[in-house]
Parts: structure tokens; C-alpha cells; sequence
């Protein structure tokens, strides 16, 4: 990594430290929230971005993890920082065996087995032999958790650095995977998947374990969400939840991790604009939106700040160079 | 340069000496409304709802105070709620949120609203966990909860058919579910042997032609139809044009002449049982009412061509003018602690939008506004009602 | 049995509304290799101009004509104006176009129309035909599909447009050596499935009622219903549309009951799909490498 890009981190990370001391709790709250969905953008991004296999039901595994927190909270009485290794273990290996089977579908195939997944889970979560432990359509509340330590922060402040730290560590990890074997297997199989195959690339496990880490950072997010918003019921995880984060990892920039984090300030921030612009038809707005950053970038957010930086370092170095 | 400034801090004096005046000024209420996503046909009560605060405005306001109606879109989702609520509390402020929409919209907040001691009233759901003041003193419902309709049903069948075989369609969510446990612990022990198909759908099918079909085949001589609009219109014309003619009893979400028995065919929807607590504008029998042509006067002015149910606007001014009464009575203690305690405080109060004979009641141990409704059939043209009023 | 035929045949009738979108949805691949997740938006918004027309008095077959036109008009614009920018943008970017466009038409006629459900008239008698078990008009609509499948089968396969539009989805650039315009076969490729999908939210309607949200519920089944029957093959998305349309109420109704009738039919088509993974009536793909 490049001296520049180590200050870019630096400064970033400064700000979103500071963040929760200069703004009220409701936008702590709300930036809370762009951090879960930035953990669940980069689930996806990996699977979809570096992997080139297409899901439009990760919302799933979102709810997997969700549900996984506040059953384990309400029904076990599991403090909050525990649920959350069981929701990704949980999730890894859902991922998985969602994986295998799918091994054998390519693209719109793969679309709609994921399409189902995601339209199928609501309705498991409300099938009624279930309801016993997901509460069924009346879902679960679970409490907030305080400041441990008696540390002079409130409740939003304390869950918006514990989130934060999940961040960085989820980041961290998979900045490690993408730059590793993994992750070029992951990009081979995507770009030129027969020629990976014949390189020696062990193709079947790698897309296996792609899917799996990919459910894994949703399912992450989903129980980190769950905990924010203290409620998770099955009407709020329809279809329209996975298409946003599809959403999200295309406006944010596809195969990038900052990406995620773009996408996820847009999938956070974005509609409550919509709706402030329009009260008749706020999502029309919202469609307006995305076609203006899709025409303007398509590859996404964190695709126009590259060329705008390649733009300047170029420019500064014809500078440099004139006579 | 002197004077500049020792005007503004004369304008900064005068604003901070009296913040208690300049803040009683306008009324904010709080009112969170799907207008977007799957259940954005409830989205004309939140319109209908701030069309009616912009005529209390224009009529003067409450106790000469105008009246700010913040409204947010949910779309449905508790996650967005919750985030809405927070808004409106810790951003914007609100005395107290109004009409909020739905039981898990409701769901998710209502903790936050009873620790946050801000008043969450007149929630725009049935479901009967919103009269509970011993646990949640800042949470209370309006309208006739579910569980109290199905039982109605329920022990009408048992008094006038105690032989009936029951087939139940319901939709598969909260307030399908309450409207069904309400119906079987009104049969109670005879629940099992009395209900021969009990069948269920989701907001997303396109149809319920099928388990129509189910119910028809289940040999079932009386219909519980516990179905939206949409779904209530299908039910009603698919039962009629299969031939099958049991004691139909419709659930009162659906009652509404203009946006379900229309549509299905009012040829097709005579014999229909149901409850009622609200006139329905498009009854003739209240042509020349007082209170649907003020309803009239209200839409032609302040929805013009904005074509919502009737079914809405009614419910939608009903309700307001319930806050409205409250907020009367509050005079100038406009503290949310005084709210609760005149929203508590209701003594036979009535829209006269509500049937006669029915009036909202609050007390310290009463949280539920509306307990009375009647049983009505309709007869082709009209909802007649039949029978005393029943409940409180 | 009773029971048992009046599913297969209540089955067939819904199945057929999924078939009059599984036929659009193919068009649309066929023309553009795209899968349109707005074809059923976009249906809905054309029988939404067809009620207005109807509304303000003209008769049922002019409005019906007068719809097909505008939905034919109406794609070449979407294709035109918003597809084609972003022509050589990444797959994924396409679809979030596609999603755009979802939102915007289904807001925008929630919007104008608002969201109370609104009768929509049936060009087919009242009286039920095949005996209280199918309405006229379910039956009717089973065969306005059949016919609308013929006529594209003629189109494509016998008439030199439709070779010039089939040769430039398949190979647009040896289509341009040749001299086929292979833009505008796209935006033709796009009026023709808005054309297919405006006939199809015409027949659905009646059946379900018309509001905004008429055809989101149908979308899923109808991607499946393509895909089951092969996204190539327009006869093939007809025969899965059936074909979905009675599993699920088989299912619903004797197997796993109605809270997971749809799960499991999917679960069932996806099988389905790893077995045969070019769908029952598919060209099987065979890449050289």
C-alpha cells in the first residue's frame, strides 16, 4: 500500500472516530447503520464482484444472521458481542451449502436460484411449526446493549464503535483474502473460468468457500443490524432487501472495497433524500438517482474516484515533468 | 457597526427570552405512513391525515396554535421505522407521534417511544397489544381491536349456527393471525371441530383463486374471510362465480363499498356479514348525513382530484379529529406527559363520522378508544346493520 | 379428484398469466440477451394507459389496439433513451438500470393512478364457457396467449425481420457486416416485448384486479416459468408458465400447504434446473474455449 493511500485510511479512520462525539445520536444511529451495510456490501462484492457469480438473495443471509442474534439473545439470554462469531459461523456455513448445489448454475440460473432463496426465507421464518423459535410474524424485540466498563459514552455512542470495530476487522480480513491466492483464484474463475480450471485452480471449493465467506459478511451485518435496531420480524426481510444491496455494490463500484462503503452511504443516506425531494412518489426519485450515478459511473463510485485520482497524479506529473 | 450589533443581541434576547412562547407557537406532530413499498396503499392516510391538519390550520389552528404535521415514508419496514421515529423525536422534536402505520412498524418502536416517554398515539393497526398501560403508558390504539371483530363473528355463529363448518382464509401476517386467534377463542372449545379448512396467502401471490378452490372443496358452509382489499374483492367474485354460497362473513379492513364490493360486484356481495364502527361515504343510506357531506366538503377542498378510498379519507379525518380533540383539551399545557393524560381522558367523546351509538371512551386503565361495533349485511346497495351495538 | 381438477385447472388459469410474462420476458432475452426485471412494470403501466382509455369512453378493442401501439412506441423509448447509454457498461450496471426503471414506473403509477385496486373490463362473455371450474375470460386469456406465441413464432421464424432480429442478438457484429441496423433491432426487440407484456397485463388484470403492484408478485414465477421451459425458447416459456402455475397449486393444496407452496416449487424448478441446466425445452449452450 502507498504512503498516500496509509494517510487516505488514517484521516478516514480519525473522522469516523470523532464522528459520534460531533453529531447527534440520530446520526450516529443512521451511520451505524451505513456500517452494517457497508460489512454486508462487501459480503456481496466479493461473491458477485470478485467471484462473478451473481446473487439476488443475499437478504437471506442477512436474515440468517439477524434472526441467529436475537433468537440467541432473547431465547438463551446470549450477551450481544457473543451472538455475533455464532451468526457468522452460522452464515459460513449456510453460504456453503447454498454454494455446492449451485456450483452447477451460471449466471440468470444462479439469479434465480438466489432469487428464490431470498423469497423463501420470510416465508420459513413465518411457517408456523417455526414460529416457536423465530416468533413468527410478530418477530422478536431484543434490548439494547450498554457501554460496558461504565465508560462515559451512551448506548448509540458504545454500538456505533462496536460496529465500527467489526468493520475494520471485517475489512482488514478481507482486504488479507483479495490480495492473497484466494483472491486471485476468485478473480481468475471469474474473468476466464475454463482457463482457471486448467491452471490447476481448484474451482468447485474456491466458488464453494466464496459463497461461504460471501454469507458470512452479510450474516455479520445482519446480526450487527439486528442489534441496532432491537426488532427483526420476517416482513423485513423481503426481496426488496437483497435487491438493494445489489444495488448498493453496483452504485458503489463493483470489485472495489471501498466500494462497499460508498454504497452503502448511498443505499443509507439516499432514499431519506428521495423522500425529503417527494412525498408522492419518493422511490420514482430514488430510480432517478440511480440512473444519474450509473450514467455518470458505471463503474460506480469508487470506479470515478479512480479515474479522478489517476486524472490528478497524471496532471501533477505533467507539471512536474514541463521544462 | 455598534448599532449591528446591539440589534442582534436584541433579536437573540428577545428569542431566548421567551423560548417557552416562540416554541408553543406551532404544534409538531410526528406521523410515520407507508407511502412506498408493499403496502403503499395505506400511504392516503398519511395524505389524508395532513390534508385535515391543513384545514385545522386554516381554520385557526388548536387554541390559536398552528399545527405542523411532519410525515416520513417507511415503506413498511420496521428497520426504517425505527430509524423514522428516532427522527422525529430526536431531530425534529415532535410533541408526540400520531398514526403510525402497521403492527411490526409498531412493533419496533414501541419500546424506544416508552423509554423515550414520548406519546405514540392512535396507532393505525387492530392489534390488541396497544391497550396495555400498565407496561406501556405512552402507547394506545383507536380503532376496534381485531381480536374483538373475530370474536364477534365467532359467537354470532355459535348463536345463530352452532352446527357450522367453518372454512377461514387469512392473510399470513400479524393482522391476519390476530383476526384468528380473536375468531377461535371465540369458539373456543368448539374451535377444532367447528373449523374444517383454515388456509392462508401472502401479500405477493397474484391470486387466491386457489385456496378458494381449497376452501369450496373442504365442504365448508361458512366463510371467515380475513383478507385485504385486494385479495377480499377476488374472494368475494371467485366464491360467487364457483358457486359456492356459504354464510359469508367479510372482516371489516375490507368493508368498503367503493374499494372491494365494487370491484368484486355488488350482485356478487349481497349477503355479506360484517362489522362496522365508521359510516361508509359511499352507503346511500347516509346521503343527506351532516357529517359525511362535512367529509364531502373536506375532500373537494383539500384532496382535490386526488381520488383516495373513501374508506381512508373517513378513517383518516376521524381519527385526526380524535388528536384534535385531544390536543383541545390539553389547552396550554402542551407537554407530552399532559397529552398522555388528556388522551386518557376521553369521555364520550364522537366524531360523528362513527356510527351512532358508538363514542370513544379513555381512562387511566383504558387505553382502547373504540371497543363498540356493529354487526351489518349488506344487501346490494347498502350496509345494513342489524343487532345492538356490541362491546363497550 | 374433484378437488384435484379444479386445481390443475384454477392452476392453468394463473399459469397462463405467468405464461403471458414468461413470453415477454423471453422476447426481451432474445432481443438483447438481457433478462428485463422491469417487463412486468412495464406492463402494468401499459394496461394503466388502457384503463384510462377505457375510462374516458373509447371502446374495448380500439383501447386494446391503441395500448399495443403505445407499449410498442413506449419500449422503443426506454430502449432508445435508457438502455442504450449504457450499452457497454458492465451486466451488472444494465440491471440496476432495469431496477431504476422498476421503481420509477411502478412509483410514478401509484402516483398518477393511486393505489385503490380498479376493474378492468374482459373482452369475453360473462358466462362461464368451460363450466363454473374456469371463467370464460381465464380461458379466453390462455388463448390470447396461444395465439400471441403463434404470431411471434411466425414473425421470427418466416419473416426476413425477424431473421435480421434474431442474427442481431445471436452475432451483432457479423449482423452489422451484413448490413443489419443492429441498434434499432434492438429498440424493434424492445417495443415487441412491451407490446407482448402490455397484452399480457391486459388479460391478467381482470383476473386479479389492476393496481401498481399487480405484477410483482407475478415476475418471480414468470423468471422461473422462462427459465424452466428454456430463456431461448418463447414456447418453452408458455409451457413453464403452465407448468408453475399447477405445481404451485398442487403443491399448495395437497403437499406442503400454502405458507410454503412457493418455496418448495422453487426448490423444485431449481432441481430441475441442475439437472437440465438449459431448462426443459433449451438449445444446450457448448462453449469452445
Amino acid at each position: 500500500m502507498s504512503r498516500r493511500q496509509i494517510i487516505v485510511i488514517a484521516v478516514v479512520l480519525l473522522a469516523a472516530c470523532a464522528l459520534p462525539f460531533v453529531v447527534s445520536n440520530y446520526r450516529t444511529f443512521q451511520f451505524t447503520l451505513a456500517l452494517v451495510y457497508a460489512i454486508a456490501l462487501l459480503g456481496l462484492n466479493m461473491l458477485t464482484g470478485y467471484n462473478g457469480q451473481i446473487s439476488l438473495g443475499h437478504g437471506a443471509f442477512y436474515a440468517i444472521g439477524a434472526y441467529t442474534t436475537a433468537i440467541l439473545m432473547d431465547q438463551y439470554g446470549v450477551p450481544y458481542w457473543a451472538t455475533i462469531p455464532v451468526a457468522a459461523a452460522v452464515c459460513l456455513v449456510a453460504g456453503f451449502l447454498f454454494g455446492l448445489p449451485a456450483l452447477r448454475l451460471e449466471g440468470l440460473y444462479l439469479a434465480l436460484a438466489t432469487f428464490a432463496l431470498a423469497v423463501s426465507l420470510p416465508a420459513l421464518l413465518k411457517y408456523h411449526h417455526l414460529e416457536h423459535w423465530t416468533g413468527g410474524v410478530q418477530g422478536i424485540v431484543i434490548l439494547k446493549p450498554d457501554p460496558p466498563f461504565d465508560l462515559p459514552i451512551n448506548a448509540d455512542q458504545w454500538l456505533y464503535f462496536f460496529t465500527l470495530a467489526v468493520t475494520l476487522l471485517m475489512f482488514v480480513l478481507a482486504w488479507n483474502i483479495l490480495r492473497g491466492r484466494m483472491g486471485r483464484a476468485m478473480v481468475a474463475i471469474r474473468d476466464q473460468h475454463v482457463a482457471a480450471e486448467a491452471m490447476g485452480v481448484h474451482t468447485a471449493m474456491v466458488k464453494s468457500m466464496t459463497f461461504g465467506v460471501s454469507a458470512m459478511y452479510t450474516g455479520v451485518a445482519g446480526a450487527l443490524g439486528a442489534i441496532a435496531i432491537q426488532f427483526v420480524a420476517p416482513d423485513s426481510f423481503n426481496i426488496f432487501v437483497s435487491i438493494v444491496f445489489l444495488v448498493g455494490i453496483v452504485i458503489g463500484g463493483i470489485a472495489s472495497i471501498s466500494g462497499a462503503i460508498y454504497g452503502a452511504l448511498f443505499i443509507q443516506f439516499v432514499p431519506n433524500i428521495a423522500d425529503a425531494i417527494s412525498k408522492a412518489a419518493p422511490w420514482a426519485i430514488f430510480g432517478i438517482f440511480l440512473l444519474g450515478f450509473v450514467y455518470l459511473s458505471p463503474m460506480g463510485v469508487a470506479g470515478a474516484v479512480r479515474m479522478a485520482v489517476v486524472r490528478l497524479t497524471r496532471k501533477a506529473q505533467n507539471q512536474a515533468a514541463k521544462p | 457597526m455598534k448599532l449591528k450589533y446591539a440589534s442582534i443581541a436584541a433579536l437573540l434576547a428577545a428569542a431566548l427570552a421567551s423560548p417557552t412562547a416562540l416554541a408553543q407557537k406551532t404544534i409538531k406532530i410526528g406521523n410515520i405512513n407507508p407511502y412506498s413499498g408493499p403496502a403503499s396503499a395505506y400511504g392516503s392516510i398519511g395524505k389524508s391525515i395532513s390534508a385535515y391538519w391543513k384545514m385545522v390550520n386554516d381554520q385557526g389552528g388548536v387554541n390559536g396554535r398552528k399545527v405542523e404535521l411532519i410525515s416520513y415514508d417507511d415503506g413498511y419496514s420496521p428497520p426504517k421505522t425505527v430509524e423514522m421515529a428516532r427522527r422525529l423525536v430526536e431531530q425534529d422534536q415532535v410533541l408526540l407521534v400520531f398514526q403510525s402505520l402497521g403492527t411490526p412498524p409498531n412493533s419496533a418502536i414501541h419500546k424506544y417511544m416508552n423509554a423515550k416517554k414520548v406519546p405514540q398515539l392512535f396507532v393505525a393497526t387492530g392489534a390488541t397489544k396497544w391497550n396495555d398501560p400498565k407496561h406501556f403508558p405512552w402507547t394506545m390504539g383507536w380503532q376496534p381491536n381485531y381480536q374483538t371483530e373475530g370474536r364477534i363473528y365467532a359467537e354470532h355463529i355459535l348463536k345463530n349456527n352452532p352446527k357450522a363448518k367453518i372454512g377461514i382464509l387469512y392473510q399470513n401476517d400479524d393482522y391476519g393471525k390476530d383476526y384468528l386467534k380473536g375468531f377461535r377463542d371465540g369458539l373456543g372449545a368448539k374451535a377444532s371441530s367447528m373449523i374444517v379448512k383454515e388456509v392462508s396467502y401472502e401479500v405477493t401471490d397474484p391470486t387466491v383463486d386457489s385456496q378458494m378452490v381449497q376452501l369450496q372443496a373442504s365442504g365448508a358452509d361458512t366463510f371467515f374471510n380475513i383478507t385485504t382489499p385486494k385479495f377480499a374483492a377476488q374472494a368475494i367474485r371467485k366464491a360467487y362465480d364457483s358457486g359456492w354460497k356459504p354464510t359469508h362473513y367479510l372482516n371489516n379492513v375490507s368493508v368498503s363499498i367503493a374499494s372491494v364490493l365494487k370491484p368484486a360486484g355488488l350482485e356478487k356481495s349481497i349477503g355479506l356479514i360484517s362489522t362496522a364502527y365508521l359510516k361508509d361515504p359511499n352507503d346511500p343510506q347516509w346521503k343527506n348525513d351532516p357529517a359525511v357531506k362535512e367529509w364531502q366538503a373536506f375532500v373537494d377542498k383539500y384532496l382535490p382530484g386526488a381520488n383516495l378510498p373513501p374508506a381512508f379519507t373517513s378513517y383518516g379525518m376521524a381519527v385526526s379529529q380524535t388528536l384534535h380533540q385531544v390536543l383541545k383539551q390539553c389547552g396550554n399545557d402542551l407537554s407530552r406527559a399532559n397529552v398522555m393524560k388528556q388522551a386518557a381522558n376521553l369521555k364520550n367523546f364522537r366524531p360523528e363520522l362513527l356510527l351512532p351509538g358508538i363514542r370513544i371512551n379513555t381512562s387511566g386503565g383504558d387505553f382502547a378508544p373504540i371497543e363498540s361495533e356493529q354487526l351489518a349485511r349488506f344487501d346490494g346497495e347498502k350496509w345494513e346493520r342489524f343487532g345492538p351495538i356490541i362491546g363497550k | 379428484m374433484d378437488e384435484f381438477l379444479r386445481q390443475v385447472l384454477a392452476g392453468l388459469a394463473t399459469g397462463g398469466i405467468y405464461a403471458s410474462l414468461a413470453l415477454a420476458l423471453v422476447m426481451i432475452y432474445q432481443a438483447t440477451h438481457l433478462v428485463n426485471f422491469a417487463q412486468g412494470e412495464l406492463a402494468m403501466f401499459a394496461t394503466y394507459f388502457a384503463w384510462s382509455l377505457i375510462d374516458a369512453g373509447v371502446p374495448y378493442w380500439p383501447a386494446f389496439l391503441l395500448t399495443v401501439a403505445f407499449a410498442f412506441v413506449l419500449g422503443v423509448l426506454i430502449e432508445r433513451v435508457i438502455i442504450r447509454p449504457v450499452e457497454n457498461a458492465p451486466v451488472l450496471a444494465v440491471v440496476v438500470v432495469f431496477i431504476a426503471l422498476l421503481v420509477i414506473l411502478n412509483s410514478v403509477a401509484g402516483w398518477i393512478y393511486s393505489y385503490t385496486i380498479k376493474t378492468f373490463p374482459s373482452p369475453f362473455p360473462e358466462e362461464p364457457i368451460f363450466g363454473k371450474y374456469i371463467t370464460s375470460h381465464e380461458g379466453g386469456a390462455i388463448g390470447v396467449t396461444m395465439v400471441v406465441l403463434l404470431l411471434l413464432y411466425l414473425f421470427f421464424r418466416f419473416t426476413p425481420l425477424g431473421l435480421a432480429m434474431r442474427a442481431a442478438a445471436q452475432n451483432p457484429d457479423s449482423a452489422r457486416l451484413v448490413g443489419i441496423r443492429v441498434g434499432w433491432m434492438l429498440a424493434l426487440g424492445w417495443g415487441l416485448a412491451a407490446a407482448v407484456g402490455g397484452v399480457a397485463g391486459m388479460m391478467v388484470a381482470p383476473i386479479v384486479f389492476l393496481d401498481p403492484n399487480m405484477m410483482g408478485g407475478v415476475l418471480l414465477y414468470a423468471f422461473a416459468a422462462a427459465l424452466v421451459g428454456g430463456i431461448d425458447n418463447p414456447a418453452g416459456a408458455v409451457f413453464g408458465g403452465f407448468l408453475v402455475g399447477v405445481l404451485e397449486n398442487l403443491l399448495g393444496a395437497f403437499v406442503i400447504g400454502n405458507e410454503l407452496k412457493l418455496a418448495v416449487a422453487l426448490v423444485l424448478i431449481i432441481g430441475v434446473l441442475v439437472v437440465k441446466p438449459s431448462g426443459f425445452f433449451g438449445k444446450v449452450l457448448v462453449t469452445r474455449v
